[in-house]
């Protein structure tokens, strides 16, 4: 028996040979090549360092130095989930459990991508280059499972739930699904994806997300990260889409230790629209980064960002965003904003937006802000009975109103001040403002 | 209802109010009259408990407990009011939501029950009706896009919602026209009764002819140097400052 490395690339890439014969797909050849090269490009990259780029304000040194697992099989079937009001897939530890989910009777088709793989060959890898990002390249190598969604054209598929969830496990699981969604022509879905997991349980949820919109298709895509406090959430999605179509993202960033979501979206045919909206709520020894990179890829397209950071305690935010409007993209409407929030004098805001513009007729603009809670509509707040913390948190739910406004999908802003309003009860702070 | 002794208070190390003492009893209105930098919003701002300001010496006894011992909300719950003389702005923060917020505030703290949005809306419309403000500023958010007579009035409604003992004015008639300052002196009159003082804070004798003070005092480089009867604040009018200055000196 030869030494393993237990931790850092060569601990995946020894798990990947080891596991060859048996992860999914293993007698199809594309699969295999697919797992080949994502696994040569992981060798080659590793899990970058803060002197890449792409990775100077988060350092996954501490990913690189971390003992991983494998998931165990049909473990816990004491979770207890809410009960389901929509369609729902749920995994744990990233593999699909049809006796949690319930996906009867839908009028577009819902897998798992360990079942449908060999039907996958034309989809599976399709958006992503793992040559030039080392975490899809992890999950290129390593996926076992995902969901696939397929909504035929024009059929209007309502609310679908993607709940991910970690069972506490001394094994420190690391698990890459890859999931894959494509709208036909004028279809619509609206997604509502939720990742969490023990408190205190460390495990790393890798997932790749490939987006396919249609001609006026439209896909809401919320995104609940609340992941356990020692849980590393590396998230990368990649999304296209073709003329009139809509692709909106909204992710909440609360859990996790370190939180990494990557958002790549190409609008690829004229009059695409896309809106990134989010908000990172971070408390004492988190770390969480959001990095956008917008491709304008055809004229009369229009793009939205709004970013909120609120920071408490001895956190750091992270925001990039990319908006690149190539020659042929005239016409394009691009708005990018980011607003950090910073509670304590230990957190730290790190801001990156970035423009590359080759065409000449565009309105294109970013702003970011830094700021902390204003102190006289703090003491306006309590000189009306209102105490300290609750003055604070209602400054701090204005502060993030803009985002959450934003979000189109009542089903999403609903599970989002759901959210929220668990947050700050994590904080200790019982009730913001009060509706009338 | 407030006593105030000897008190000293600075800011950033700079004395502002050098032994001023100042008696209201229960069911009066007095006035605070001064020149500018005599130290009116300093003593406005230290009675609500504003941070930033330091108390040096002397006292402060609202009812019969020490008000310099309490956190701005406490003070707020036991029946103390600012008036701000410059509204702040809440972005992102209804007003309609805002004030039951308060509302509930006070009322759980004083161990009353809490009003439902229903009845909420119900109280705060027939206010409003009183203050001439159209229903829409209930959606808005707090002061935003509000203006100066706007600002003023929905202070006088959160005043009026909140039914303090003490209500302190700073320069509410600043920026006033004559009718929205007619609206602010109705309310503050309407509240007058046993249980209710006022400490109203001006540069001009105007507001006085309509909100009429039991005592009126001259404040002067943090210090009250002279008080007298509702016909003090005429004579200031007519005199202007400086003689009374020149009186004490």
């Amino acid at each position: 028996m030869t030494a393993v490395s237990s931790t850092g690339p060569a601990a995946f890439l020894g798990r990947h040979e080891g596991l060859r014969g048996r992860l999914p797909g293993a007698a199809l050849p594309w699969v295999e090549a697919l797992r080949d090269r994502s696994a040569a490009a992981f060798r080659a990259q590793g899990f970058p360092t803060r002197r890449v780029e792409a990775w100077k304000y988060t350092d996954l040194a501490v990913v690189n130095a971390s003992v991983f697992g494998e998931p165990l099989t049909g473990v816990d079937d004491a979770l207890a989930l809410p009960a389901a009001t929509n369609p729902r897939a749920v995994f744990i530890d990233g593999r699909f459990r049809a006796d949690l989910s319930t996906l009867d009777g839908l009028a577009y088709a819902v897998e798992n991508l360990a079942t449908a793989l060999p039907q996958l060959e034309s989809r599976l890898g399709a958006l992503v280059r793992p040559e030039e990002q080392a975490l899809a390249a992890l999950n290129g190598m390593l996926f076992e499972d995902g969901l696939v969604v397929t909504v035929p054209d024009g059929v209007e598929a309502g609310v679908l739930e993607l709940v991910s969830y970690a069972t506490e496990s001394e094994r420190a699981p690391a698990f890459h699904p890859r999931h894959l969604v494509r709208l036909g022509a004028n279809a619509s879905l609206t997604l509502v994806e939720t990742a969490a997991g023990p408190a205190t349980a460390r495990y790393m949820h890798n997932p790749v997300f490939e987006i396919e919109v249609a001609e006026g298709g439209r896909m809401n895509h919320g995104r609940l990260q609340q992941e356990g406090r020692d849980a590393f959430f590396l998230s990368t999605v990649y999304a296209r889409v073709q003329e009139g179509g809509t692709y909106d993202n909204f992710t909440l960033n609360a859990g996790s230790r370190l939180a990494r979501n990557e958002i790549h979206v190409a609008l690829c045919g004229p009059k695409a629209e896309c809106h990134m909206n989010g908000v990172q709520l971070l408390a004492d020894g988190q770390h969480a980064d959001t990095t956008t990179a917008l491709d304008h890829a055809a004229p009369n397209c229009s793009s939205r960002q709004t970013y909120k950071t609120v920071l408490s305690g001895k956190s750091r935010g992270v925001f990039q965003g990319k908006i690149l409007v190539r020659q042929i993209a005239q016409k394009t409407d691009g708005y990018q904003m980011n607003q950090a929030l910073l509670l304590s004098p230990d957190a730290e805001i790190d801001s990156k937006p970035q423009l590359e513009i080759y065409a000449d007729d565009v309105k294109c603009s970013h702003g970011a802000t830094v700021g902390e809670l204003d102190a006289e509509q703090i003491f306006f707040l309590r000189s009306r009975g209102i105490p300290l913390e609750q003055a604070k948190a209602i400054l701090v739910e204005a502060f993030l109103t803009e985002a959450v406004e934003a979000v189109a999908d009542e089903a999403i802003r609903d599970a989002l001040s759901g959210a929220v309003t668990g947050w700050w009860q994590r904080q200790g702070i019982q009730g913001g403002i009060e509706v009338a | 209802m407030l006593k105030i002794e000897n008190l000293h208070a600075s800011i950033d190390g700079k004395s502002i109010l050098n032994g001023l003492t100042l008696e209201i009893p229960a069911g009066e209105i007095h006035a605070v009259m001064g020149p500018n930098g005599s130290g009116k919003s300093t003593l406005s701002y230290v009675l609500a408990g504003r941070e930033g300001y330091e108390v040096t010496e002397g006292s402060v006894t609202f009812g019969d407990i020490d008000l310099l011992a309490m956190e701005p909300e406490e003070r707020a719950v036991a029946g103390v009011f600012l008036a701000f003389q410059a509204p702040v702005e809440l972005p992102g923060v209804g007003n309609a939501n805002f004030l039951r917020t308060a509302l509930n505030a006070v009322r759980r703290a004083k161990g009353e029950a809490e009003i439902d949005a229903i009845q909420f809306l119900k109280l705060a419309r027939a206010r409003m009706k009183v203050l001439n403000m159209p229903d829409d500023m209930l959606k808005r958010p707090v002061n935003v896009g509000f203006s100066g007579g706007e600002k003023k009035r929905n202070e006088m409604l959160q005043m009026a919602l909140l039914s303090p003992k003490l209500a302190l004015l700073d320069e509410t008639d600043s920026g006033l026209d004559i009718d929205a300052l007619k609206l602010v002196s109705d309310t503050v009159n309407s509240l007058r009764g046993p249980d209710f003082s006022a400490l109203v804070i001006t540069h001009y004798q105007r507001l006085l002819n309509h909100i009429v003070p039991d005592r009126v005092h001259v404040l002067s480089a943090g210090r009250i140097i002279k008080s007298g009867g509702p016909e003090l604040a005429q004579e200031l009018e007519a005199s202007g400052y400086g003689a009374i200055q020149a009186a004490a000196a």
